[in-house]
């Protein structure tokens, strides 16, 4: 009887201590950032891909123009939606063997095993970040541009200093709310979004003078989305080095050098280019900020 | 209390004032009730440290530990998210300040419209119903986007447009909903005879209920009520979905930057920090009203 109650709990836990000591370790994994295969190594029945047959792709929702159209990664329509199917063309894969797979920004680097292949949503490439996870070849530079209503008196502003005054906002983790913070040093707090359409609603509301975004989130906010805004201008923010938009692999991924090689060619073949004229064509014309 | 082994000698078992010596089996029920108290203790050390030992054992020892440990618990970037998160807590906490009179007040008035029996309060009666009725229907986070975004969205005259006020007030509408129910439940528990003994003593309405009832009745409520400060204490940090920079959004920012989770686990931390010191409070005095209400009788 008490022995019972003494072995129970023991057992119980020493179980549970064979059972963790006993799992699988896990490899470390290897850095694959960086790295690039050529074409002839990468072919679709060697590739290690979360799906068999099948180059599943992982975005957040909703999925924003003009990265996107009508929401629908599956279009192949935006910037983004268009890189990731010539990607896959690249690497072998016809246009109904990639799957889309929603992916929440949050989620999109937890530790763990993912569930895409790879995922692109507009995400910039820094080092903290490189810790967690692994990033292709950026397959974009962006800058960042302000948006202000036109009627506002933070459209008087000529310059990245006179913004200082006002308040301005950003969506939550993203390179724009560093500059906020590092550039233009505001005097009040800036406000922080949890995506554009609060950040949209919050500036019709007047919770916030100026809001700051990637230049071409910024022209489409600034063009279909907040009526009578206009954009003040576009400036380079990260620490003198262009911004690079990189898709995100879990760490260790070996598909990675492919996707790599891929980019490398759709860039050297023009078609990265083509893509951004296509769909990012308007972002040209505004003008630097000092 | 405590003195459970020696009880049966009384203050003479120190032997200092009279010759009383224990008997041969006062002594040894004594040295049984040792030797089962040493028994005990080592039994229960033994299962706790096999216990808390294991379980840290099974995390430790865990394939995805080390990926846990760099991902959760850096203390370099505990470090440095923690200036934030510090700014942004105590936002939660005058948030809390400010809207837990506010609820308290207006909880209690609500409670008190639902019992009024004048035919003059009837309209008043019935919107009671509803506000309760409809704002306890309502998710608080649903409730906060709807006031943030919502009401300076109306855009009339004199209307705030400050994310912190219309956050603050979607809390006191949350829980004040709450809050007066409980308050209500409270009033409904003080038995009739209360009543009856107040209209004996030619009481009006309005002094049977501030003289008599609702004094029983708060007293009666107010563990639950600290319940649902704690619970209040928590959800300030719903403000984070709206983009107030608090203690919990300070986290997610910096660890969607950064792509490191120990943030959360930092503003976690505080969040314990104030609310168990509340709930502890809650249990002391739940104990001294239970003890007041048996007077002695247990």
């Amino acid at each position: 009887m008490r022995l019972s109650r003494v072995v129970t709990p023991v057992a119980a836990v020493l179980l549970a201590t064979a059972v963790a000591a006993c799992a699988p370790a896990e490899d470390e994994p290897e850095e694959q950032s960086g790295k690039s295969a050529s074409a002839d190594e990468c072919a679709v029945a060697d590739l290690p891909l979360v799906q068999d047959g099948m180059l599943t792709v992982g975005t957040d929702t909703p999925a924003y123009e003009p990265w996107f159209v009508d929401n629908d990664p599956t279009n192949g329509e935006g910037f983004e939606s268009a890189v990731a199917y010539a990607i896959a063309e690249e690497l072998g894969f016809t246009k109904d063997q990639v799957t889309w797979v929603t992916v929440p920004f949050n989620n999109s680097y937890k530790p763990g095993k993912k569930d895409f292949d790879f995922d692109i949503n507009q995400i910039s490439v820094n080092p903290e970040r490189e810790k967690a996870v692994d990033f292709s070849d950026g397959y974009y530079s962006a800058a960042q541009a302000v948006i202000v209503l036109e009627d506002s008196p933070a459209a008087k502003a000529t310059s990245l200093a006179d913004l200082a005054t006002f308040k301005i906002g950003a969506q939550t983790g993203t390179t724009s709310l560093t500059a906020i913070r590092d550039v233009i040093k505001p005097q009040q707090d800036p406000l922080v979004f949890q995506n554009t359409n609060n950040a949209k609603q919050a500036m019709l509301n007047g919770q916030v003078d100026a809001i700051i975004a990637d230049l071409p989130t910024a022209f489409y906010i600034s063009a279909a989305e907040i009526e009578n805004s206009t954009l003040l201008g576009q400036f380079q923010y990260d620490g003198g080095e262009p911004e690079e938009f990189g898709l995100l692999f879990e760490q260790g991924n070996q598909l990675l050098p492919c996707v790599n090689g891929a980019i490398a060619a759709l860039q050297e073949d023009g078609t990265l280019a083509d893509i951004e004229q296509k769909w990012l064509s308007d972002v040209v014309s505004v003008p630097e900020l000092p | 209390m405590s003195t459970g082994a020696s009880g049966a000698g009384g203050p003479a078992a120190d032997g200092t004032t009279s010759d009383w010596r224990p008997s041969e089996r006062e002594l040894a029920r004594r040295r049984t009730r040792s030797r089962q108290r040493r028994h005990r203790v080592v039994v229960a050390s033994v299962a706790t440290v096999v216990v808390i030992g294991g379980l840290v054992a099974a995390l430790v020892l865990s394939p995805g530990w080390p990926r846990v440990r760099a991902t959760f618990l850096d203390l370099h970037h505990a470090k440095e998210s923690l200036p934030s998160i510090v700014d942004g807590f105590w936002l939660n906490v005058r948030m809390f300040l400010i809207a837990e009179p506010i609820i308290l007040v207006l909880g209690l008035a609500l409670a008190l419209l639902r019992q009024a029996q004048s035919a003059w309060l009837v309209p008043l009666r019935g919107l009671a119903v509803v506000y309760t009725d409809v704002v306890r229907g309502i998710p608080t986070l649903l409730l906060v986007f709807l006031f943030v975004f919502g009401m300076p969205a109306l855009g009339l005259e004199g209307i705030p447009t400050s994310i912190f006020f219309w956050a603050t007030v979607a809390l006191v509408v949350s829980y004040s909903a709450y809050v007066a129910e409980v308050f209500r439940s409270g009033i409904e528990s003080v038995h009739p005879s209360q009543l009856a003994s107040a209209d004996a003593l030619a009481l009006s309405r309005g002094q049977t209920m501030r003289h008599v009832i609702v004094p029983q009745a708060v007293r009666r409520v107010v563990p639950p009520l600290l319940n649902d400060f704690v619970s209040l204490q928590k959800d300030t940090a719903l403000v984070a979905s709206v983009g107030l920079f608090d203690a919990l959004f300070a986290a997610a920012d910096y660890a969607n930057y950064n792509f490191n989770f120990t943030p959360y686990v930092v503003a976690a931390l505080f969040f314990i920090a104030m609310t168990v010191p509340l709930a502890r409070l809650c249990d002391v005095l739940a104990r001294r009203l239970a003890r007041r209400e048996r007077a002695g009788a247990l």
